[in-house]
């Protein structure tokens, strides 16, 4: 890797994706995770510094046919406001507003949660369960190339992605909820804000006469990345929600996870915690 | 030899221009470079938000920010509200309330509460409470500053 020869801060998509051919370039948005890393010296920058700021397609929240689109560069603060966001995906409301600090989460943007890739990115949850997907941009030639990948296989490890090197990520896409669909998030912490998970729960569905179907079931900080839960949502897959399900449901999951110990919580509190809270986010699914 | 950039922002009002270390964070350039020491470094990760300050209209942590992010944003710092009519029923209600002690978290706190205020003119303790989530003080026990916040009217 070389050093740091250059600064670049693109104006549009195309000087951006061009800038990116080489490979060797460190991508700059909100900071927030990149200034302290660097300063640090856990994150050496490579040869160009680039500043995506200034590049319009990356902005901006908007209703696209059937999907809401949220540019990369939206900071929390701008999505947990957003009147579309808090009409059609409260979910996701509900966990910018249990995101860091308001500072943090004025500068923070949505690219930079996903492309950091930690397993307890706060966003990663509900975009998971929301079925989410990526937008890419690249220029493998001399055209720009865009394409999009569902987020459940775009992680792959801690900091990790699918990403190349060569590619930026312009936003993400949210398929409009149908009617009766519910999703629930709660990110389990030993302070409300500033603090990096223990883990953290997303589970949502068609609810229907009491019947969850499509059900989702994502979970933080329990696997290398964020993760769906693949048993628990196939033993929740169109039941009905009483009590004893709900005790089976827990059940799988717990068995289902495979968490590590640190210095947030042992593996066992972690199994134990995702029993209790799935438990305690089905209930008030079924009460939705 | 580490790699300048030169940047030209408003800072408190006035257009400056400034070479930078590309690697630099704001809070360095705002202390070391432009001498305004006003804006405090705490813990340098975003986690106690004695390095507050305002860009386009919201608060930041200035240690998060790369200071070539600065260029040609709006930026104000603790100096800048010297002369603002509403930092100074802020700051009035500070001394009333006996909200400063040692006085190292003050200027991060009225960053943030001058912002909060301009969103919420009539914040009530709760929404103080989680407006300054971000800020730490290790003197006071929140409880004078939340209150001098509360006190202010900020329509």
């Amino acid at each position: 890797m070389t050093e740091l020869k250059h600064y670049f801060a693109p104006t549009s998509l195309d000087q951006a994706v061009e800038c990116l051919k080489d490979g060797d370039v460190t991508i700059l948005a909100g900071g927030t995770d990149l200034t302290p890393q660097s300063q640090a010296g856990r994150i050496k920058i490579k040869h160009t510094l680039m500043n995506i700021r200034h590049i319009p397609q990356l902005t901006g929240i908007t209703l696209e046919g059937r999907e809401i689109r949220i540019g990369a560069l939206a900071t929390i603060t701008e999505i947990m406001e957003h009147p579309l966001v808090r009409e059609h995906l409260p979910v996701l409301v509900e966990a910018c507003d249990h995101f860091a600090s308001d500072q943090i989460r004025n500068a923070g943007t949505i690219g930079g949660n996903i492309c950091n890739a930690s397993p307890a990115g706060d966003t990663l949850i509900p975009l998971l369960v929301l079925d989410a997907s990526v937008e890419l941009a690249s220029m493998p030639e001399a055209k720009l190339y865009r394409h999009s990948m569902p987020l459940s296989t775009f992680f792959v490890g801690p900091g990790k992605t699918r990403k190349s090197l060569c590619e930026l990520v312009t936003g993400v896409r949210i398929p409009l909820p149908a009617p009766g669909h519910v999703a629930r998030f709660f990110k389990l912490g030993t302070r409300p804000a500033l603090d990096i998970s223990t883990i953290s729960i997303g589970v949502a569905g068609t609810l229907k006469d009491g019947v969850l179907s499509n059900a989702r079931v994502a979970f933080g900080a329990v696997a290398p990345t964020p993760t769906r839960a693949a048993q628990t949502e196939q033993a929740l897959e169109g039941q009905r929600l009483d009590a004893a399900t709900i005790e089976r449901v827990a059940a799988v999951a717990r068995d289902e996870v495979k968490p590590i110990d640190d210095v947030r919580a042992t593996a066992w509190y972690r199994k134990e915690m995702i029993h209790n809270i799935t438990k305690r986010i089905l209930s008030h699914v079924a009460q939705a | 030899m580490s790699l300048k950039h030169d940047i030209e922002f408003t800072l408190n009002g006035v257009k400056r221009h400034v070479s930078v270390d590309v690697t630099m964070n704001a809070l360095a350039m705002l202390r070391d470079v432009i001498g305004l020491t006003g804006t405090k470094y705490g813990c340098g990760e975003g986690e106690c938000g004695a390095c507050t300050i305002q860009v386009d209209g919201v608060s930041l942590n200035s240690c998060l920010m790369f200071a070539v992010d600065c260029d040609g944003r709006n930026v104000t710092t603790i100096e800048g509200l010297a002369n603002d009519s509403k930092a100074d029923a802020l700051r009035e209600s500070f001394v009333e309330h006996g909200a400063v002690q040692c006085g190292f978290c003050t200027p991060g706190m009225i960053m943030q509460a001058d912002h909060l205020l301009h969103k919420h003119p009539h914040a009530d303790e709760a929404c103080v409470k989680r407006g300054i989530e971000g800020n730490l003080c290790r003197c006071t026990g929140y409880k004078k500053i939340v209150d001098a916040i509360v006190a202010v009217d900020g329509a």
